[in-house]
């Protein structure tokens, strides 16, 4: 079943996700990968002001292509999420809501996501000319100087997305594999 | 004697590092076809149809396939009768590879230092395999490659004792712990034997291989059947969401090595298995 979420929204709504649905995002998201997420930490050790609000924000670990003339932005799908493992248990402990990446993620952050109420999404990687369709605006706010790790912030419509990690545990990287795995099984018999 | 102008290899590298990034190979999109078609898992088959999308668009647009336009991996044949003229030939590739990249407003993700990192702004260097070949031909292949399956690659020095089955079961166990993290479905290429560096080598090479190239030994060939399968028994399907289709292909290159060892390299690609080649 395919859910709608439209930021900005508060946590209660998340809430309602479970493990496998498919969600449709719209609204504001931000971007930020291995040297941006490097360097948010390290602002925050140094008690400065972050460049967008944590508090229900939407991060997407993407580094897109260049943007054609004319064009909003280049190719944009996901990028692998393990290299962000380090850093945001500390970013969902101050409020980040919405993780989109995708594959496996730690311990560490699986805790922190049933500590906060939080969620981590899944995007198609290597999907990234058909995600791009799904991208409405984008404007660099933070860490120009890092091309396509810079932050952005995104205006996204009907963007495709998974819930893997849900407020309640759920990981759906190891129950979709064993629903799969059982009906195979059953189908067998 | 064969003369070439560096400036002719320049171009032939931009233009390849620009088409390799929106068009794949006809052998990878058959495969997706025929794996949609036998996948028995609803959402398993949705994903393939978005993948089978994203070729479309990324055709139709000129726009790559995938955000990460790699790291330039290049393999030159080249001719002992060619004479290059006007520049060198490292020079030659690395400046089409600079240009392909900017030019094609593609995403350059090169870093100067491993440790250190700083991008180097142009996607170069290129990774550039030469291997000297006979006539006056010059083979350029280049294969663009993302670094997300990259990094769930290994490589590992066997003893021999280790036998087929020992082999066997570190290629499946790579491609079970990488999960969903390559963005499968993927492709599996395996060096085994050499050096070190030959089977890692090798293991590149192997993804180079067309789909419907059969290996041309017959134990190999049996060997890599069986591993697809075994792979695609394991359920963790496109985009790690479980499935059967976890791999469109495993190649398997081989190369004579020592008495003390059997080296195996695995290198995992993702379902954008990108590579195109010209011959000046």
């Amino acid at each position: 079943m395919r859910k709608k979420l439209e930021f900005p929204f508060t946590k209660d709504k998340l809430k309602e996700l479970r493990a496998g649905d498919e969600v449709l995002i719209s609204g504001t998201i931000y971007t930020a990968r291995d040297q941006a997420h490097k360097r948010l930490v390290e602002m925050i050790d140094r008690g400065e002001k972050l460049p967008f609000e944590l508090k229900d924000s939407a991060i997407y670990y993407v580094g897109p292509s260049p943007a054609r003339p004319g064009k909003v932005i280049g190719s944009a799908g996901p990028t692998t999420s393990y290299r962000m493992d380090t850093y945001a248990p500390v970013l969902l402990d101050l409020g980040h809501s919405v993780m989109i990446g995708k594959g496996q993620r730690s311990d560490e952050v699986k805790q922190a996501v049933v500590r906060n109420g939080a969620v981590y999404l899944a995007a198609i990687g290597g999907a990234a000319a058909l995600i791009a369709k799904s991208i409405k605006a984008a404007e660099v706010i933070a860490f120009e100087d890092l091309g396509a790790e810079a932050v952005r912030r995104l205006e996204v419509e009907a963007f495709p997305a998974v819930v893997v990690l849900d407020t309640i545990g759920g990981d759906w990287y190891e129950e979709g594999r064993k629903s799969y795995l059982g009906e195979m099984e059953r189908s067998a018999i | 004697m064969k003369e070439l102008k560096a400036a002719e290899i320049t171009e032939a590298v931009e233009r390849l590092c620009i088409e390799a990034n929106s068009y794949l190979g006809k052998d990878v999109k058959t495969r997706l076809s025929e794996c949609m078609a036998a996948e028995p898992w609803p959402g398993a088959k949705s994903i393939l149809g978005r993948i089978e999308e994203n070729i479309a668009i990324a055709e139709k647009d000129f726009v790559p396939l995938c955000q990460d336009t790699g790291m330039a991996c290049i393999f030159a044949e080249v001719g002992q009768e060619v004479h290059i003229v006007g520049g060198g030939l490292t020079d030659a590739i690395n400046e089409g590879v600079r240009r392909g990249y900017t030019n094609g407003f593609l995403r350059k993700s090169v870093v100067a230092d491993p440790i250190r990192r700083g991008n180097t702004g142009d996607n170069t260097p290129a990774h550039i395999h030469y291997e000297i070949v006979p006539g006056d031909n010059l083979k350029i292949t280049v294969a663009p490659k993302g670094f997300g399956s990259e990094n769930m690659s290994q490589i590992k020095m066997f003893a021999p004792a280790a036998g087929e089955e020992g082999v066997k079961d570190f290629i499946v166990d790579c491609v079970r712990s990488a999960g969903a993290n390559p963005c499968p479905p993927i492709v599996v290429g395996v060096g085994i034997g050499g050096t070190f560096d030959r089977a890692a080598l090798m293991a590149k090479e192997a993804l180079l291989v067309p789909f419907d190239e059969k290996n041309p030994d017959p134990y190999y060939a049996e060997m890599e059947d069986e591993l697809l399968e075994k792979i695609n028994r394991l359920g963790i399907g496109p985009q790690g969401f479980g499935g059967k289709t976890t791999a469109l292909a495993v190649k398997i290159k081989t190369f004579p090595t020592h008495i003390a060892g059997m080296p195996v390299a695995v290198n995992i690609n993702c379902h954008v298995s990108r590579h195109r080649e010209v011959v000046l």
